[in-house]
């Protein structure tokens, strides 16, 4: 009973963490229907840049004296970086080619994680590259069940992001653009909305909250690897699939009934194989129910 | 007429594909007026209004709004020049709510009071919107939506209005009534209304000059009442 | 015009500075404190000349400046092609066919193990072409099958000590049947699902061959595999048959330039077959395949399996050239190699596969010294060919064309 709690905490928080990339990933295809296959390296990115600014930080001495204010602001500073990375990267390789054909978008998309993954690994280096640990010790304790620091904040913050972007898109003005842009595109345009700076937005967005993750779990694995991004990259996009593709809070289930289902599996079945429980949900999903728990979202009108 | 054409077309062609869908059209519209475009399917109705919309590229010819060149230009800068398209089908954002369609139509303006005033105004002219504001724009039947894609172009305060076939579709007791709130729209506000459509006879009750399309030309152009009484259209289009 | 330019330079010096503004904290912040400018200003100098140059030289391309260095270019080009237009087709490909088989007479090993790794890729990459070239589907893990053909000769040849030749129709078939299995859920799916689907098996394939210690060894691969042997006739104590492993280098050359040459001739009959017409057609609408009476699903399926099977041979030979094999070398960067070489060098191009083969083998031997950057580079020219030539570089030549094209 208490390791099945322990592996409810446990799973809850990648739960988070994958709902926070997998929002990226159907933000991006709700609008412009492309698999955004380089926003696992925005997550990436966003790992890389708390480790820098936080060791910057720490070397002079502010971890120490105001460490909620350095934590905090890593994490705003990772957050618009990668949305400004993520912008660039749309500009440059996605924008010329929006009425090309999907191949050729998505084999763009492909050679801009590649170069971006390389990128991280030629200035960052090839090693794994440590946070500072004074952060991550210390939790509570329920028997055999342990609660760290680390996970609550990670929740926390995982939620107040979430919440934060349920906001932004259900009931502000700008997300409302973002969903009309999303379910039709010409008549957004036909309307006054301005797709390519909506367009510029929902990359921005996603990438943000692909920072905040990739910094997160860089506290909480304790190092972050230029390559960080694959592997949770396809099964955020699993997630994404799982929940609809296109819907928000579709996502945001998508992550956590990923995160808790490798969680358990490793727990109760087989450690090592726990890549594969999220490869086969995707396929599993894709094969029985394609459009997803809660429904698709996309511009499915023609012309 | 003396006054500057508010609209203009000056030969436009333009594609539709790899197809040359319309072959140098030239038309104008005045302001005030409630001119309509009538012809078979495929003759390029719902090209020519996409095509002032800056939707589909312009080949050749310019368009000119109130004296001003409109070609080129991105579509989502219309609206704000006061230059509103309902389009075919409707195109209602099906997955937002009937209020979001609305402010969604005012998305560019700035004057917040202003925006709810008409907002209000919308609902005073369709109330059955009002009734179902919190409902999915996907959920409301043709004639309703219908209602929904006219107030939200509406709320952009147009001073020119492209309606493209809003009689598609709908039962004759609510194109009946779409019709008149057309009427009423162009009376009250003083909106031009470019009216594309199919049923040519309402259409040419309600406009007061027509221009008939055929495969991508303009072949015919006169008052209404005048294309409503000849021979060849009462033959082709109006059912005779 | 002017009005354009302007715009251009704008854009290009606004994104000059974005991508020094993102490029900084990776190369300026360090963790003990300080902050420089020098590296990160470096490599900004480096892109910015780079790319100066390419732009500036497009511009003037565009704005007939160059035109005293492109028409006589041009000039040279066209009589060039009409020069080889003189000689028949045959006769180049027979020209080509003579050079590789001379070619281990002229060149020594380093040379021809990197021509062995121009031909297996040639392999791997016009396996993949079915798939992704002639059928239309984007097939991202395709390297699965290249390596269950390896393990498949591998497992056969240490626990069974079966020959190499024997056991080429057991690596085909085995990859075969994995290519159904995988193919048989993913391809309902559309076009961007079944990419990311195809991705996720082959990550699959690699974890099992990773974990599954008793069947595979795991990470630390499977030693000691034979190479390939041949009887030949021997007349030294009469007349008898005496068993040679072809383990010397150019031996081996052959056996592939043979496999090389067999695939690229099933390619090609297949390409202008009565199923490589259904597979363009399916590639070019399948709404519209299936409404002609093309079964999509059997065709799909049959194209997924046959560029399976090539994979497998492929990837039988490889563990028979390496003799040793590990799931390092299945990882989802060389199903992305294989992928940059079919679409770089022209998609259902044959001449462009091998050309895309040959640059992607070849170029980062030349260019050794630059060794760290070679996927950065390859990444990049991945978006960059995309974004100007989609077509590849040796673009395939279409049967027919679209009346809408004939047209106006």
């Amino acid at each position: 009973m208490e390791f099945f709690l322990q592996q409810l905490i446990n799973g809850i928080t990648l739960g988070g963490i994958y709902a926070l990339i997998a929002l990226g990933y159907t933000m991006v295809y709700g609008i412009i229907q492309l698999i955004n296959f380089a926003h696992g390296e925005f997550f990436a990115a966003g790992g890389y840049m708390g480790v820098i600014l936080l060791s910057y930080l720490a070397a002079q001495g502010y971890m120490t004296t105001h460490p909620w204010l350095c934590l905090g602001g890593a994490l705003v500073l990772t957050m618009i970086y990668c949305a400004a990375l993520a912008m660039a990267v749309e500009k440059v390789a996605y924008k010329p080619l929006r009425y090309a054909s999907r191949l050729a978008v998505l084999l763009s998309a492909l050679g801009m994680s590649i170069f971006l993954q390389n990128g991280l690994m030629l200035t960052q280096g090839v090693y794994d590259k440590a946070y500072p640990s004074s952060l991550s010790q210390g939790g509570f304790e329920f028997g055999m069940i342990t609660l760290s620091y680390l996970q609550i904040l990670i929740v926390a913050i995982t939620v107040i992001l979430l919440l934060g972007l349920n906001a932004l898109v259900f009931k502000t003005r700008m997300g409302k653009a973002m969903r009309a842009t999303a379910q039709d595109k010409v008549m957004s345009s036909l309307v006054g909305i301005n797709s390519n700076k909506i367009i510029s937005l929902t990359f921005a967005l996603g990438a943000g909250l692909a920072a905040a993750a990739g910094i997160m779990v860089g506290f909480y694995y304790g190092s972050v690897r230029y390559d960080m991004g694959f592997i949770p990259g396809i099964k955020a996009f699993a997630a994404a699939v799982l929940g609809g593709i296109g819907n928000i809070t579709g996502a945001m289930l998508g992550g956590l009934i990923i995160g808790m289902v490798e969680i358990f599996g490793a727990g109760y079945i087989s450690g090592q194989y726990k890549d594969v429980f999220a490869f086969i949900i995707l396929i599993a999903v894709l094969y029985f129910m394609p459009t997803g728990i809660m429904g698709e979202n996309i511009d499915d009108t023609r012309v | 007429m003396a006054e500057q054409p508010i609209l203009e077309l000056k030969n436009v062609s333009s594609n539709y594909g790899n197809i040359r869908a319309l072959k140098g059209i030239s038309l104008k519209v005045f302001p005030g007026e409630i001119v309509t475009i009538i012809g078979a399917n495929g003759a390029g109705k719902t090209t020519t209004l996409m095509t002032i919309c800056g939707i589909v590229p312009l080949k050749e010819g310019e368009i000119f709004y109130r004296g001003e060149p409109i070609h080129g230009r991105a579509a989502d800068t219309l609206p704000p020049l006061g230059l509103c398209q309902v389009p075919e089908g409707r195109r209602i954002f099906p997955r937002l709510a009937v209020e979001d369609n609305l402010e969604m139509g005012a998305f560019f303006r700035k004057d917040q009071a202003d925006i709810q005033e008409d907002m209000e105004n919308v609902y005073n002219l369709f109330p059955v919107l009002k009734d179902r504001r919190k409902q999915h724009g996907g959920t409301l039947s043709g004639g309703e939506q219908q209602m929904l894609a006219i107030g939200r172009a509406l709320m952009s305060r147009p001073k020119v209005l492209l309606l493209d076939e809003p009689s598609l579709g709908l039962a004759p007791l609510i194109v009946q009534k779409i019709f008149e709130i057309i009427e009423d729209i162009n009376k009250k506000s003083r909106t031009t209304i470019l009216l594309v459509e199919q049923n040519a006879n309402l259409a040419l009750q309600t406009a007061e000059r027509g221009y008939v399309l055929e495969t991508g030309r303009i072949v015919m152009e006169d008052d209404a009442k005048v294309l409503l009484n000849d021979s060849r259209i009462r033959k082709a289009y109006l059912g005779e | 015009m002017i009005q354009e330019s302007k715009k251009i330079w704008k854009n290009y010096a606004i994104g000059l500075i974005w991508f020094f503004v993102l490029l900084w904290p990776l190369l300026g912040i360090h963790d003990d404190g300080s902050l420089t400018i020098g590296r990160a200003f470096r490599v900004w100098l480096y892109v910015l000349a780079a790319t100066f140059t390419c732009l500036s030289l497009y511009m003037l391309h565009k704005n007939d400046i160059l035109t005293w260095v492109s028409s006589p270019m041009a000039k040279v080009r066209d009589r060039v092609r009409a020069a080889a237009g003189v000689l028949p087709n045959w006769f180049w490909v027979g020209f080509m066919l003579a050079a590789a088989v001379l070619f281990p007479l002229f060149s020594h090993r380093y040379a021809q193990d990197v021509a062995i790794n121009v031909l297996i890729y040639i392999c791997l990459g016009l396996g993949l072409n079915i798939v992704v070239g002639l059928a239309g589907m984007l097939d991202l893990g395709y390297i699965a099958f290249y390596g269950v053909g390896a393990y498949t000769y591998a497992l056969l040849n240490l626990q069974f000590g079966i020959s190499f030749w024997v056991a080429l129709p057991f690596a085909a078939f085995f990859a075969c049947v994995a290519g159904c299995i995988i193919g048989y859920p993913t391809l309902r799916m559309r076009g961007d699902y079944l990419a990311i689907v195809t991705l996720g098996f082959g990550e699959i394939v690699r974890i099992i061959l990773n974990n599954w210690m008793e069947l595979t060894n795991g990470p630390n691969g499977l030693l000691g595999i034979k190479p390939p042997g041949i009887y030949y006739p021997s007349f030294a104590h009469g007349f008898s048959f005496e068993f040679l492993y072809l383990k010397k280098l150019y031996y081996l050359y052959y056996v592939i330039l043979f496999l090389c040459i067999f695939t690229i001739l099933a390619v090609y009959r297949l390409n202008y077959s009565r199923i490589g017409r259904a597979w363009e057609a399916i590639r070019e609408d399948e709404t519209v395949a299936e409404l002609m009476g093309v079964n999509t699903f059997r065709l799909k399926l049959l194209a997924y399996a046959m560029g399976a099977i090539f994979g497998g041979l492929a990837g039988a030979f490889f563990s028979a050239r390496m003799r040793f094999v590990s799931p390092e070398s299945f990882s989802f960067l060389e199903s992305a190699m294989v992928l940059s070489m079919v679409v770089l060098g022209g998609m259902a191009s044959i001449p462009g596969i091998i050309l895309g083969a040959f640059a992607l083998i070849v170029l980062p031997e030349v260019f050794r010294e630059v060794e760290l950057y070679r996927m950065l580079a390859f990444g990049a020219a991945m978006t960059l060919m995309m974004l100007f030539r989609p077509e590849g570089l040796i673009p395939a030549k279409r049967v027919g064309t679209r009346s809408e094209e004939r047209e106006d």
